[in-house]
């Protein structure tokens, strides 16, 4: 590790710290609909979008209405890509003539399968690809599919987050928002202006924005070059913004195209985490005492920071298997030394391994290196830390839905210590919760464990439908237990709804496509309807009085105490998986073992 | 659900021309009013000619130019398919791959001793890296100063005046643009160079 790398770092956190408080205090403001500085400027857009969807603004839905709402507009909005895809042939602005038999002769074909998969990861804010999108899909369906989607699957997620706030801050009530003026509200005031001033920022470092086809250049050396260009900044703004991580292009945050300096590198990675650092803030804003917020986000922020630093130590030691042949692996003021390949020499190693680490702590999921070349300590930061549901920040509003639901499971334990009901914010927590809390942190471990095991296990013939490179291994780019690991990553990702990958994989044939979908489905909303009805549960009770026997949140033991909760549940539940995988690659490299 | 399913639909038309069909055009027409020059790919022009991007790397092979890191995007440096070879530590394809480059740069650059710098021999992950290590620049320096007929120490010089280095000693690692770098190099010290 070098002083520039743990700088960088350094100043990553507090820049962070820094916005935490006016966005977190901006976010309340919008979601408890008091007029902002923005209102006088984009108000009339807000009510112009419900007079259009016929949405009333005054009404509140109980949460069971706010979920059928979340999955209707899910439904619609999956259909929405799936068709749009399907149709590209016919669509205008697909210079390329994706989907038709003018298409480039290396264009992946959107099969049913392909659509499907690519439609929920869209829809549930996974942006899981088995695509490289300069391949495969037109500008039309890039904007009106995939751009309108990350919007508004990230505004959703945020949603969920304040409707599970009100569900601690109201009392005795039985309704917890409207989804629709949520919706609106996060798209209007938030995810909007932020996109559209980034978007500027991005193009000023060199993001393409045209709606031009691919250019045709000829090298120096007289070689042609083709150069896929496209309406790349306003796309990757809200990728950004949104914690949706889908690429423009297939090699994501790492082409220059998308990522071209390290200044854009550093807002780029800001931008994953600002929303859900400070949704923190705005949590204890609307629970009415700011140092619950600031708790949570401590507990975020440490482990965030002993990730990371295992995560950059492991890339920097770097490959002995390379440092064998004569390679300098050290860094230096002339090099980053350390694990390249896979990173890009303006990025280096820490702010390589700073995003890995923080593309998985939120459900981000785009990548500034090829995680799938990481040393396998390395590439095992980002595929645990997924493992903790992604509750260190986390994606926009499911981060934070996913730590109350840790708190919950946290004062739970402590509660059974001392032989106490436990409470968390004066409101007692009861059979219901932690029922409900137990299922989100179950059904996700379930699948994780149970679809990698199936697919290999299931007898795939080569050439046949489900998966025609026959055996699942045979999809893998690597052998040993490294192989193993593309496939526990593919469906950790896409279950917790991350889309970060270990790209090597073939993921794209039916079988992956189809439970690599359903594992998004299940992700996501087996984790949004626990969280809500444990909203519209604790809505409806009375605030208990805190007494001496209460547990304060907002202290150092609860802090360990979330952290604890986190770190165990994972470790408990995957150490065997994981074992398999990086756990055992690491010993093998050491050995010098290849395969 | 299905009462909801309404609402959904046309909250998804509004959202969809908003965020999908207003938002993006008016991006474009923004960048392309401040930043044509970035809004297009940064591209180069030589006598009108487009010869690259500035962002994107290309391949070169003669010894009179700076080389780029390998590539795994096509069939090298496919501006139309980025991406990494996604080999894993433990690959032997990647050992032997590496060995070979290995081989390959000593056999190019048998004036060059040191241990070679990381960047050079391994594949980036976009495969369109426009740049290399300082460190990459002067390991191939004795090559290109011999191919071009420039004091090796005058090379190491220009090199150094067409480097980016870490902004405020953190951000960015310190490299050269070898696409850039080649042009400087043709326009001050030209050579015929064979096509």
């Amino acid at each position: 590790m070098s002083s520039s790398g743990i700088l960088y770092f350094v100043v990553f956190c507090l820049a962070l710290l820094a916005a935490t408080r006016p966005l977190g205090a901006y976010m309340a403001n919008v979601y408890e609909g008091k007029r902002t500085f923005l209102y006088p400027v984009l108000g009339w857009l807000e009510r112009l979008v419900y007079r259009l969807a016929a949405v009333r603004q005054d009404t509140e839905q109980r949460w069971t209405q706010y979920a059928a709402s979340i999955l209707a507009f899910s439904l619609v909005s999956f259909l929405f890509v799936y068709l749009l895809q399907r149709l590209q042939a016919w669509l205008p602005l697909n210079p390329m003539r994706f989907g038709t038999a003018h298409a480039p002769a290396n264009a992946t074909q959107v099969t049913p399968p392909l659509a499907f998969n690519t439609a929920i990861s869209f829809m549930t804010n996974t942006n899981w690809q088995n695509y490289g999108g300069e391949q495969t899909l037109g500008y039309f369906v890039q904007m009106a599919a995939l751009t309108v989607q990350n919007f508004v699957s990230a505004a959703a997620g945020i949603a969920v987050a304040i409707a599970m706030i009100r569900g601690f801050a109201r009392k005795q009530v039985n309704t917890i928002g409207n989804f629709w003026v949520d919706l609106t509200r996060g798209t209007v005031y938030i995810m909007l202006p932020l996109s559209l001033i980034f978007a500027l920022f991005l193009c000023w470092q060199g993001v393409p924005q045209t709606l031009r086809p691919d250019v045709h250049a000829t090298t120096l050396e007289g070689r042609a070059q083709i150069i896929a260009v496209g309406p790349v900044a306003s796309q990757e703004a809200i990728k950004m913004d949104g914690t949706n991580g889908g690429g423009f292009f297939n090699a994501n945050s790492a082409h220059p195209f998308e990522n071209p300096t390290p200044l854009s590198n550093f807002a780029e990675l800001f931008s994953i985490l600002v929303l859900s650092a400070a949704l923190c803030y705005t949590f204890g804003r609307m629970v009415g005492d700011t140092r619950q917020g600031w708790a949570l986000l401590a507990a975020m922020a440490i482990l965030m920071a002993v990730f990371f630093f295992v995560g950059y130590a492991a890339e920097q030691r770097g490959n002995p298997n390379l440092a064998r042949l004569g390679i300098a692996t050290r860094h230096s003021a002339l090099q980053p030394g350390g694990n390249m390949e896979g990173k890009e020499v303006r990025f280096g190693i820490a702010a390589s391994a700073l995003w890995a680490g923080a593309t998985t702590d939120a459900s981000n999921g785009s990548v500034n290196s090829m995680l799938d070349s990481y040393t396998p300590l390395g590439g095992l930061v980002p595929l645990f830390n997924m493992q903790t549901d992604e509750v260190v920040f986390g994606g926009v509003g499911s981060g934070l839905y996913g730590i109350l639901i840790y708190a919950i499971l946290g004062v739970f334990i402590a509660g059974l210590m001392v032989g106490r009901t436990p409470e968390y914010l004066g409101k007692k927590i009861e059979k219901k919760e932690v029922k409900m809390a137990m299922i989100a942190v179950l059904v996700t471990a379930v699948i994780i464990l149970v679809f990698p095991a199936l697919s290999l296990e299931l007898p795939f013939h080569a050439h046949g439908y489900w998966n025609p490179p026959g055996p699942i291994t045979a999809n893998f780019n690597n052998a040993g237990p490294h192989g193993f690991s593309e496939l526990l990553y593919l469906f950790t990702s896409q279950s917790e709804n991350n889309g970060s990958a270990f790209a090597g994989i073939n993921g794209n044939t039916p079988w992956l496509n189809f439970a690599g979908g359903l594992c998004m489905l299940i992700g996501r909303f087996l984790f949004i309807i626990p969280a809500l009805a444990i909203a519209g549960s604790l809505a409806a009770k009375k605030r208990v009085p805190a007494t001496s026997g209460t547990l304060p949140t907002h202290g150092g033991l609860f802090v360990g105490l979330l952290i604890g909760t986190i770190v165990i549940v994972a470790a408990l539940t995957f150490f065997p998986a994981d074992s398999l995988g990086p756990i055992v690659e690491h010993f093998l490299m050491r050995q010098g073992r290849l395969f | 659900m299905w009462r909801q399913i309404i609402p959904a639909f046309r909250i998804t038309l509004v959202f969809t021309l908003l965020t999908g069909l207003i938002y993006p055009p008016l991006v474009t027409g923004l960048c392309q009013l401040f930043f044509p020059y970035q809004a297009n790919g940064s591209l180069i022009r030589v006598h009108g000619r487009v010869v690259g991007s500035a962002l994107i790397g290309q391949r070169f092979t003669q010894p009179g130019y700076f080389h780029p890191r390998p590539s795994a995007a096509g069939n090298g440096y496919d501006a139309a398919a980025s991406g990494g070879s996604n080999l894993g530590p433990t690959s032997r394809n990647l050992v032997l791959r590496v060995k070979a480059a290995v081989a390959r740069f000593r056999n190019h650059n048998p004036d060059d001793h040191g241990a070679i710098p990381a960047d050079l021999l391994t594949a980036s992950g976009s495969g369109l890296d426009p740049d290399i290590s300082l460190a990459s620049a002067y390991a191939e320096a004795p090559r290109v100063a011999k191919a071009r007929g420039i004091a090796l120490a005058r090379l190491r010089q220009f090199i150094h005046a067409h480097a980016a280095l870490p902004w405020g000693g953190f951000l960015g690692e310190p490299r050269v643009n070898v696409l850039l770098l080649n042009l400087a190099l043709d326009a001050a010290y030209p050579v015929k160079v064979s096509r």
